[in-house]
């Protein structure tokens, strides 16, 4: 593995359009859920153990070489909210664009082919790591961290947020994000043997809800 | 149903539930009750064949596996309730009580599974699952609630997981999981303070013709939340919470009316 193309993968910079996202902070934010550092770090904490470990887990099977149209499939099945399939497709096409430039693959050109409007990012994501040389875990570590550093990023300039304060909530749920990964990748290592079933399936109400709110929201900072 | 006296095991018992198409009509071939769950035929209802669970109401324990097989054959129609809510009870022993919903809806069939709320009572450890496989042509109407806790009193820890094919195909996949020691569950993204949620679930090849709209329903926070949107396949879920039973089930039909009006439901 490179431990760089890890970095790159997980760097905010990488070009992959993730910065024009809030992953629902900030319909959070404007309902009143999410007024401090405090609100933010339980935001995080629950999208990460729900939406987080899915997509981790998804991501970690794309990685071990599941067939991406299965985890597709699970993906959408896991995703009730059309808005946020829409979003998971848009990121997703943003993402295959940069990586098969970045790492260009033979997979990768399939999954474009297969899915000309987009293929979920969770699912781009771990071909691409696939594609960078990544290990499942590693790109499962990838998934579970981008679904709070989006947010905290937004809630910065959602509530201008002290930065350090932001950071400092990232800090604290480090060990929980190595869990969530690898509680992923361990369920994307069962995934030949017994299905994408033992994928994790978690949900959370309140995002699916907000994501629709949002969505038809005239004024808003972030897309979703 | 057996129960075992030694530490680590409780009740296990399968109930079951076959209804096929006789003539015009719904019969019951199977109907056959187990362990905590009592299960009586209801005055049908035209061709749609009525089934009432009883006696669930002080199970599961810790330790119990329950589980309720409903099988509805070909052209064959029917409804399932429960007489009251089933609350999920600390058990003699500190395992997880199991309770696991099997069901099977065949061609042009068709299903309402509207059960009573799962309460999750304080010091309680329910998993549930409920799997149905519906065939292409076949309808499926599915109402899940959970309640966190009674009155007065903090949750349990409930976990559940809903897995719904359609002809075949993976439509929808949700776990949930609530209660102490799950990360997150009471925060601002999950549940932020309600304490009961619930789902709605229509499957109708109708919507494989025309996908729903996505509608919100209640705009005071305090009331509760729900939002109906139109799954990737030939579904709606309506998804909810409240701060109590009443209010969620408020929800649930006033989005279940809307979804229900889609072109060609009945």
């Amino acid at each position: 593995m490179s431990r760089a193309a890890l970095l790159m993968l997980a760097d905010g910079r990488f070009p992959a359009g993730g910065h024009a996202h809030s992953g629902g902070a900030e319909a959070a934010v404007a309902a009143g859920r999410v007024r401090d550092a405090a609100g933010l770090r339980e935001f995080c904490r629950g999208r990460l153990h729900t939406s987080g470990l899915v997509a981790a887990g998804l991501a970690a099977a794309a990685a071990a070489g599941a067939d991406p149209l299965v985890l597709e499939e699970a993906a959408d099945a896991r995703t009730p909210a059309p808005a946020l399939r829409r979003v998971a497709r848009v990121l997703g096409r943003q993402l295959l664009r940069a990586v098969r430039v970045t790492w260009p693959s033979a997979e990768l050109d399939a999954l474009a082919v297969a899915r000309p409007g987009g293929a979920h990012q969770c699912v781009v994501l771990g071909v691409a790591g696939r594609s960078a040389g990544l290990s499942p875990l590693d790109v499962a570590h990838v998934a579970a961290y981008e679904s709070v550093s989006g947010p905290a990023a937004a809630t910065v300039r959602l509530l201008g947020l002290d930065p350090f304060e932001a950071a400092g909530v990232l800090a604290g749920l480090a060990a929980e994000v190595d869990q969530v990964a690898g509680r992923a990748a361990g369920a994307a290592r069962r995934v030949r043997a017994e299905g994408v079933a033992v994928l994790p399936a978690v949900s959370a109400p309140l995002l699916d809800i907000a994501a629709e709110r949002h969505a038809v929201r005239r004024v808003r900072l972030f897309a979703s | 149903m057996t129960v075992a006296g030694e530490a680590g095991t409780g009740v296990r018992a399968t109930a079951r539930i076959r209804a096929v198409r006789a003539g015009a009509d719904t019969v019951l071939a199977v109907l056959h009750g187990a362990g905590p769950f009592d299960l009586r035929r209801n005055r049908a209802y035209g061709r749609q064949a009525r089934v009432c669970v009883l006696g669930a109401m002080c199970a599961p324990l810790g330790g119990d596996r329950l589980r309720i097989e409903a099988v509805v054959e070909r052209e064959a129609r029917l409804r399932v309730t429960t007489a009251g809510a089933t609350i999920a009870l600390r058990g003699p022993t500190r395992g997880p009580a199991t309770y696991d919903v099997r069901l099977v809806v065949g061609e042009r069939g068709s299903l309402d599974w509207l059960p009573e709320p799962v309460i999750s009572a304080a010091g309680s450890h329910l998993r549930q699952s409920c799997v149905a496989d519906v065939a292409e042509t076949a309808r499926l109407v599915l109402r899940e609630e959970q309640v966190l806790g009674r009155a007065g009193e903090g949750p349990g820890r409930l976990s559940s997981r809903l897995t719904v094919r359609c002809g075949g195909r993976l439509l929808l996949d949700q776990q949930a999981g609530y209660g102490p020691d799950v990360p997150g569950w009471d925060g601002p993204a999950v549940l932020a303070g309600h304490r009961a949620a619930g789902q709605l679930l229509i499957v109708d090849p109708a919507f494989a013709a025309g996908p729903a709209q996505v509608r919100s329903f209640g705009d005071e926070p305090a009331g509760g939340l729900a939002v109906l949107v139109p799954l990737a396949g030939p579904g709606v879920l309506v998804t909810a919470v409240a701060p109590d039973s009443l209010r969620l089930r408020r929800l649930l039909d006033e989005a279940g009316r809307v979804g229900g009006q889609t072109p060609g439901m009945s």
